[in-house]
């Protein structure tokens, strides 16, 4: 097409980017890795994704530069198809949350996470029972009491998104202790956590990252945490209380166990080196400090699951969000 | 509104005006049957999805029979444009479409770099030194702002993929 | 006084070297961003934010408050000289600003939005030095009633004005409500409008409507003219500066209330863009010469230019002070601060006051480096319109489709912009008014949801709108905006009657 000289000079540039790629047997990437971030800038998947970037481009992990996007159409629909859509592309990834089960559930894209490849499990983020600490509720048992109390649809539980996992939490408190909540959706965690302090509604289901200010700042109160077993750090968050010292909502008779996964996809048809590039990637950030801080900052639970660990939990997850999702009928009429 | 001359030629006003009231009507009716779709009564949490886009197709579908009878209604025969005055608009929409469709093949440089090269040679009628220069300079200079500086991936096709950008 | 005192310490902290270069260059790469069409301040700041982690905190905020300093600054410029707003607030600058440009005059009209800015983000930053805690407390008094409350005094602050037949205004409009309507429905997490199309997910972006509809229908109307057609006579030096600044002060009144517009707006938070528009209709209400407010009114450019730089200054407060991002740049930035250890919210004045201080410092000094910037460069955008216009269409073009391409990295996007343009041609041609169009597109979800989020509340009942009394004066001072015209002629009749 192009002739002489600027075609030389072209396949010169070429040859040039090519040399500079080692030339090792496993795979690296050759071009700028793109980071997919199904949610909004400035959500927490946007926030992790963002710190990840910063992390390889300080320290310098990665030969390319990596690129976030956020493609969060359709509660994160758009980003999903488009992974889905670029088999044989290694150079996309994507970061996902709970909306990997919950959206193609409860709008019918055609999307499943087997249509991806997963890499691994960089955490999982936990969700921790708040109420407005002008409010008496000093236990779990003072908040059931006054919200079976609450005359039926008074008592308001906000969250973030409709039909995803903020409001799956709310509807197993319900089925758990038998009340009525009325769920009210709004964009993003920040906001739920300001409209409870200006007692808006009556309760959240925030993520600690997003509540953690207004903890400190005396205006919300912890009153369980949704996991197994008690958050791990000890250190003092606000009234010489730690996230360690939140009881966990199963040991006040509030039986809701619910995490969110923090993992990373590749695009379909990925191979067994491009995999293992991007896992050994990953545990290369998880050892920086700077992950540690931010591990710290939003008390995440730091599990970390890659290979065949991985996917049998998606394969249990999946499972549980399709029984949860039927179950408050959820699920979107095409399914 | 523009043509002034009376044997100047073109599409009356009137028939246009008739077209986009009724394009607006049609867009109007896609939104009744997407609103039905999504069911439109009033539940036990408020209005449904598809409440407010109801009757926000309703409303356009009857603003647009009251804009239609008063396009039909209209008598004065001026002219929507001159036929030639249309020709310089579609010389840029042609163009700008074909530039439009070939994006996802061919990338946004290629097409840019022709677009451009096209636009200023024949339209303009500028020498080939000035519009290579404008037509290659400006894409350059796209790619080492968005792609180098800010990181912001452009659509490119075989060529990139081949020079391995 | 120990607000002073901090104060004082901040600037000490915001005018060492390393900080004052980070200013400039935050400056410079902000105009830049807001120049380029869809490259908005919020993407901007998020692709930037992981080159600061190696900087310490206050100057890493410092850089990126001064690049959304300089993407406000810049929106205005393509505004005034293309019709293409660069950021969904200067949308309303495009009314007055480019028919100034047109009949010669874009210096005048870069000054003055500039300008405008400059003194709606002191006036802002005023108010976050003095009242912070004040401002805050009132911003946690907005739940969903309050908030639709808020759209619905912009909305019918800014229609009611038009030219047009109503049954245009109103077909224009609801096209607006209905494009904003599609995609996911964010109360029942429901997909709507979407037929299946996957392209169709994400709905309709303001920015591509507006770069479609006032951007490239703007060139295809210049185009009937034929290639002839050349900017206007534009004076290009600095001289234009001061001629403009001697015509300023006399418009105080609407600078101040623009002002206080904006500073609501950007603290409850509803957002720079809504501020804008409220201010131009009111200011198009109020003002001596609002009848010729859209052929070029100096005064059109100050009103929604003032009210949008206070909007997103002040956006940044409650950011601060209670963790909620008055603007999506501000959410941004939100994310900095988390991940640089800071936690935003109460405890952030009384913690990290070094940081607080500093980077309230640096908005005096980054708005002032950017005036400083702008300003000197007023004569250089102004020559742009010198360049042929078979030259810069095609540029234009290129442009707002990379704009168009890169709010959501997709094709269709583009295409979309293409249509967008010829029905804004056609629309034009036709009589049909655009801009509540483009109004209804930005705030009708959002109303919408701000709406049904109330009816949630209150289990159906719309006696939520009048429950208290914050929000039944903000309504009401909706309908009277709504109903400006007639309370106007019945007054009028009143006083006849009585004479």
């Amino acid at each position: 097409m192009k002739h002489s000289i600027l075609h030389v000079a072209l396949v010169a540039v070429a040859a040039l980017c090519a040399s500079g790629t080692q030339t090792s047997a496993a795979w690296e990437p050759v071009r700028p890795v793109e980071f997919i971030v199904p949610a909004g800038t400035g959500g927490g998947a946007d926030q992790m994704a963002r710190t990840i970037q910063g992390i390889v481009t300080k320290h310098n992990l990665m030969k390319q530069p990596m690129v976030v996007i956020n493609k969060a159409g359709g509660a994160g629909g758009e980003g999903f198809l488009d992974v889905k859509a670029s088999s044989n592309n290694p150079h996309k990834i994507i970061i996902t949350l709970s909306n990997l089960f919950t959206t193609p559930l409860a709008t019918g894209i055609p999307f499943n996470w087997k249509d991806l490849t997963p890499v691994a499990m960089l955490a999982l983020d936990e969700f921790v029972l708040w109420v407005n600490a002008e409010k008496p509720y000093n236990s779990v048992k003072d908040y059931v009491d006054a919200a079976k109390k609450a005359a039926p649809g008074t008592f308001k539980m906000g969250g973030t998104g409709s039909k995803q996992e903020d409001q799956i939490i709310t509807v197993g408190i319900e089925k758990a202790v038998d009340t009525k909540f009325t769920y009210i959706p709004y964009k993003g965690g920040g906001e739920v956590a300001v409209q409870l302090v200006g007692n808006h509604i009556d309760s959240t289901v925030n993520n600690p990252i997003e509540a953690v200010a207004q903890w400190r700042g005396g205006k919300l109160r912890p009153l369980c945490v949704f996991d197994a077993q008690p958050m791990a750090y000890n250190e003092a968050i606000a009234d010489g209380k730690s996230w360690h010292d939140i009881p966990t909502c199963k040991s006040q008779g509030l039986d809701m166990e619910y995490l969110m996964l923090r993992g990373i996809f590749m695009s379909p048809r990925a191979t067994k080196d491009q995999v293992e590039y991007y896992v050994d990637l990953f545990t290369k950030v998880r050892a920086t400090p700077e992950w540690q801080d931010f591990m710290k900052s939003g008390a995440f639970n730091t599990s970390f699951l890659t290979g065949a660990d991985y996917t049998k939990w998606l394969e249990t997850e999946q499972k549980r969000h399709e029984v949860l999702m039927k179950e408050a009928g959820f699920l979107s009429p095409g399914n | 509104m523009t043509a002034r001359r009376s044997d100047a030629a073109g599409p009356a006003h009137k028939a246009v005006e008739t077209g986009v009231a009724l394009l607006i009507a049609a867009f109007g009716i896609i939104v009744i049957i997407g609103s039905l779709k999504a069911g439109i009564n009033w539940g036990a949490e408020g209005p449904r999805a598809g409440f407010f886009p109801f009757y926000i197709g309703v409303s356009i579908v009857a603003a647009s029979a009251i804009n239609l009878w008063s396009a039909l209604r209209e008598t004065d025969d001026r002219l929507f444009a001159e036929w030639g005055q249309l020709r310089q608009v579609m010389s840029v929409v042609v163009p700008t479409a074909i530039y439009v469709g070939s994006m996802p093949f061919v990338g946004l440089y290629v097409a840019s770099i022709i677009f451009i090269g096209w636009f200023m040679r024949w339209l303009g009628g500028y020498r080939w030194l000035p519009t290579i220069a404008v037509a290659l300079g400006m894409p350059i200079i796209t790619y080492l702002v968005f792609e180098r500086w800010f990181l912001v991936p452009l659509p490119k096709g075989p060529i990139e993929e081949w020079l391995g950008l | 006084m120990e607000e002073l005192a901090n104060l004082f310490h901040g600037f000490a902290v915001a005018l060492q070297p390393y900080n004052m270069m980070l200013m400039v260059v935050g400056i410079m790469l902000g105009v830049i961003i807001g120049v380029l069409p869809g490259l908005g301040g919020a993407n901007g700041v998020a692709i930037l934010l992981p080159l600061t982690f190696s900087m310490p905190p206050t100057s890493a905020i410092i850089m990126l408050s001064c690049i959304y300093w300089g993407a406000l600054f810049g929106g205005a410029i393509t505004s005034i000289l293309f019709n293409i707003p660069g950021e969904p607030w200067s949308v309303a600058t495009t009314f007055d600003g480019y028919p100034m440009a047109q009949q010669g005059k874009p210096g005048e009209a870069l000054t003055a939005a500039f300008t405008s800015s400059f003194v709606g983000a002191l006036f802002a930053v005023a108010m976050i030095t003095l009242v912070a805690p004040l401002v805050a407390s009132f911003a946690l008094r907005f739940g969903p009633a309050e908030k639709f409350a808020v759209y619905f005094l912009a909305f019918c602050s800014f229609v009611g004005l038009s030219k047009e037949p109503p049954f245009k205004t109103i077909a224009a409009m609801m096209i607006g409500f209905a494009l904003a309507a599609v995609g996911l429905d964010s109360i029942t997490g429901q997909l709507r409008l979407t037929f299946g199309i996957t392209e169709l997910l994400n709905g309709f972006d303001f920015l591509i409507a507006v770069i479609g509809l006032f951007g490239i229908g703007e060139i295809l109307l210049t185009m009937e003219e034929g290639l002839s057609f050349r900017g206007g006579n534009a004076k290009i030096n600095l001289r234009v500066v001061l001629q403009t600044w001697k015509e300023l002060p006399s418009y105080w009144v609407t600078s101040l209330r623009s002002c206080l517009i904006g500073c609501w707006m950007g603290v409850t938070p509803a957002g720079a863009t809504p501020a804008s528009f409220m201010s131009y209709g009111i200011a198009k209400r109020l003002a001596r010469n609002g009848k010729n407010f859209g052929k070029g009114e100096i005064e059109g450019v100050i009103a929604p230019e003032t009210a949008a730089h206070a909007a997103g200054t002040s956006a940044l407060l409650p950011m601060l002070s209670l963790g909620v991002p008055g603007s999506p740049t501000a959410a941004v930035l939100l994310g900095g601060l988390l991940i640089w250890g800071l936690q935003p919210g109460p405890m952030l004045f009384v913690e990290q006051k070094e940081f607080v201080w500093g980077l309230i410092a640096s908005m005096y000094l980054g708005n002032l480096a950017g005036l400083l910037v702008v300003l000197t460069c007023v004569p250089i955008f102004a020559a742009i319109l010198r360049v042929p216009f078979s030259i810069i269409a095609p540029l234009i073009l290129v442009l707002c489709a990379i704009g168009a391409y890169s709010v959501h990295n997709s094709t269709f996007d583009v295409m979309l912009m293409l249509v967008f343009g010829v029905l804004g041609y056609l629309l034009k041609k036709c009589n049909y008014p655009l801009a509540p169009l483009v109004l209804a597109i930005v705030l009708g979800d959002k109303a919408e949801e701000a709406f049904r989020q109330s009816l949630l509340g209150s289990q159906g009942s719309l006696s939520v709108f009048f429950s208290n009394g914050l929000v039944s004066t903000i309504m009401v001072l909706g309908l009277v905006a709504l109903f400006w015209s007639a309370i106007q002629e019945g007054y009028s009749r009143l006083r006849t009657a009585v004479a």
